[in-house]
């Protein structure tokens, strides 16, 4: 398959953009945005929270035509004051700011390294419909149906599907793929440097409850309100010891949620074009302790047992806050800053989103 | 990345339900014509067998059946069942077995699927079950872990199950075909993925392979439908046999792919007709589902055979107050162990 991105030209915007009033794209970025250029057709109809990293005296200059807001390093600080500490510097795990500040239903990251990607048919792939398609369909965690999503068109639920569980559950989050350069780690992008992930493979699928996996930033999804405050992207970047490792811890945490609270997570489709291939000894540096510390903390993970009286999100963050400082602080204290961070965010996070008075409801 | 096998280690087992194999295995000849076949007729069936010449194959009849495994046993090898006999009697390390109206499948570049090959890949590559890998095989060419798979779980564990697809006619269930009656499976879906430990699902016979050596008596005739017929949509027996290899692998540390390879399943058979039958199918899963995600078997047990004989033990407990079919099951699923203990030649391995 000869691996290219789909051209601006290529790209033709839908007809009917889904959810354009219900959903927010979130990007961070240190350099420039100029990749929002082969993305217009898809993406012009949403309104986009950009979070700008590094130097806040940097102007980055947005593309005409589109409706976005920009929050800069002192953006951050001047509404969050001192809880800003949580939001992560020199690090695109920023980007959970602009989950936080969104008011939106449902929001889609993207990095600034990321193109339109084409089916095998040479098509351009609207990752953003496919992305809406698999949060508006339930999910299927509690048994594996071997044709995939049986929401799809075309496939359905196998012989010896318990019909009391073909309704499914509500979809919390869409994890998409790269095409192009993968997503590895430092080791594998050092031994393989020359691979590209040329595979197409046409599938979404529910991942079972009770098993984890490593959650990619580069192309998620989300509904914020089932699952937001838990997308925290941890502490990372400057004056860390660590990095590469935000969108993993948040993907290990959102899915111990999501199991507890019978929620859906999905993988596979859609594909986008990753276009650059990090620096693999600047990633070692970043990754090198993570490498380590995740022997550890995977356990703890697939270990964890939320209380029953657990029932919100935040209740859930909260308690897993709390259990990270007990039993991960004896790995690296910075698992206790960590656990701290994870509190100032979820105490953020409720203050910028306060629960809706208008129906007497907490939302 | 996989061992190198020979062809000797594997057998093809095909249970006869159709007389006529001519077409059958004259599609499959370019992929099977190197391999040893095991083929099982059906019982029931009436008419002689018609296969084709230059095949190096072992056939297996009632007559056959009855010598070896006798009268005292509960176990009925009749309709899809059949198989399990050629199960019993291979000596291969690695079996492969296809529904006989099951052809070749082409890939997504138009070119035939080696059914075979695939399986004995997937088989031979390690499976990996206690996390999830979103590019799916690691194995596979052009693939590896991604950032955040941890390090000390790549090495995997043995894959002892291999669930392929099928195109054209999907396994779907009676009521599903009947509400899709024009459906049919075209999407070619390339990826092998592990199926999570502890996460159960519905294991089609129509496309499988395993490996004899650890999980041989884990694969059992045991469940029949008071309305077992010979269309797909009318049995079960695959399904449970599954749920009891799933549960056994997750046991035993073994890894179950599903994925890759696709074989065509011939349109055959009429769902309405087979939707009086199968209500019993579907009624039975909502029984069982819950049975065997709470189901945890004891540490001694280390060997399949162990495991089997736990399971059943279990079903009697647990299900055979609930339906007369389950406590034959149970009884089935022992017999099934002694009959594979003294004609199954050598036990099966322990662990991974």
């Amino acid at each position: 398959m000869v691996l290219e991105p789909a051209t601006a030209t290529q790209t033709a915007a839908p007809a009917m953009p889904q959810l354009k009033d219900e959903l927010d794209i979130v990007i961070p970025t240190i350099r420039n945005l100029d990749f929002l250029e082969m993305w217009r057709p898809f993406f012009q109809p949403y309104h986009l929270i950009i979070v700008q990293d590094g130097d806040p005296s940097k102007t980055i200059k947005v593309p005409p035509g589109f409706d976005y807001e920009l929050y800069n390093r002192n953006d951050i600080n001047k509404i969050l004051g001192p809880k800003a500490s949580c939001i992560s510097f020199k690090d695109s795990a920023c980007r959970c700011f602009g989950y936080m500040v969104s008011k939106k239903k449902y929001i889609f990251t993207i990095d600034d390294d990321c193109f339109v990607a084409k089916d095998p048919s040479g098509k351009a792939v609207n990752a953003l419909e496919q992305h809406i398609k698999n949060l508006l369909c339930p999910s299927t965690p509690f048994f594996f149906n071997t044709l995939y999503d049986p929401f799809r068109e075309g496939a359905d639920f196998v012989r010896g599907y318990p019909f009391s569980l073909r309704e499914g559950v509500p979809t919390a989050v869409s994890h998409g793929l790269w095409l192009n350069i993968p997503d590895y780690d430092a080791p594998t992008q050092l031994v393989k440097p020359l691979e590209r992930n040329t595979r197409f493979v046409d599938a979404v699928l529910t991942i079972p409850k009770g098993t984890l996996f490593p959650m990619c930033g580069m192309n998620l999804a989300f509904d914020r309100d089932l699952i937001g405050p838990a997308m925290y992207f941890g502490l990372m970047g400057d004056g860390q010891p660590i990095g590469r490792y935000d969108d993993m811890w948040a993907g290990w945490c959102i899915k111990v949620i999501c199991d507890h609270l019978g929620l859906g997570v999905k993988t596979g489709l859609p594909y986008i074009y990753h276009s650059k291939a990090s620096n693999p000894f600047v990633n070692l540096r970043k990754e090198y302790k993570g490498i380590f510390w995740q022997e550890e903390i995977i356990p703890f993970f697939q270990q964890v047992v939320l209380p029953k009286d657990c029932t919100t999100v935040q209740k859930c963050y909260i308690e897993l806050a709390k259990q990270v400082k007990e039993k991960l602080s004896k790995v690296d204290p910075y698992f206790d800053k960590l656990g701290d961070a994870m509190v100032t965010w979820i105490k953020a996070w409720d203050e910028l989103n306060p629960p809706s008075v208008l129906n007497g409801k907490a939302s | 990345m996989s061992l190198p096998i020979k062809d000797d280690e594997i057998d093809i087992v095909i249970g006869a339900l159709h007389s006529d194999l001519t077409s059958f295995m004259n599609a499959w000849r370019p992929i099977f014509s190197r391999f040893h076949l095991i083929i099982v007729k059906d019982p029931d069936l009436k008419e002689e067998l018609k296969i084709p010449e230059g095949f190096n194959l072992d056939i297996y009849k009632k007559l056959d059946i009855d010598r070896v495994v006798g009268t005292s046993t509960s176990i009925i090898f009749s309709g899809y069942s059949c198989r399990y006999f050629g199960y019993l009697v291979s000596r291969k390390k690695y079996i492969i077995s296809v529904d006989d109206d099951c052809l070749p499948a082409k890939d997504n570049k138009g070119f035939l699927v080696d059914a075979v090959a695939q399986h004995i890949t997937n088989l031979t590559t390690p499976a990996t079950p206690f996390f999830f890998n979103t590019l799916y095989d690691p194995f596979t060419e052009g693939a590896d872990f991604v950032r955040g798979y941890p390090f000390s779980l790549r090495s995997g564990v043995t894959c002892a199950l291999s669930c392929g697809l099928w195109h054209n006619l999907a396994d779907y269930d009676a009521p599903t075909q009947a509400l899709k009656p024009e459906e049919r499976n075209s999407r070619y879906v390339d990826a092998v993925l592990t199926v999570p430990a502890r996460t159960l699902m519905p294991i089609s016979g129509i496309n499988i392979a395993f490996n004899r050596d650890v999980v041989g008596p884990a694969l059992l005739p045991c469940l029949r439908l008071a309305g077992e017929g010979k269309f797909r949509w009318e049995t079960m027996e695959d399904i449970w046999s599954g749920m009891c290899v799933k549960v056994i692998c997750d046991h035993l540390g073994l890894g179950v792919k599903t994925g890759l390879p696709y074989v065509w399943r011939n349109d055959r058979g009429d769902a309405i007709a087979s939707l009086r039958k199968e209500w019993e199918g579907v009624k039975m899963m909502e029984e069982v589902v819950p049975f065997f995600q709470s189901l945890r078997l004891p540490q001694e047990a280390t060997t399949a055979e162990d495991c089997v004989v736990e399971v059943a033990n279990a079903v009697k407990e647990k299900l055979g107050s609930k339906d007369p079919m389950f406590a034959r099951t149970a009884n089935a699923m022992l017999d099934w162990v002694k009959l594979w203990k003294s004609v199954g030649g050598s036990s099966s391995s322990p662990g991974a």
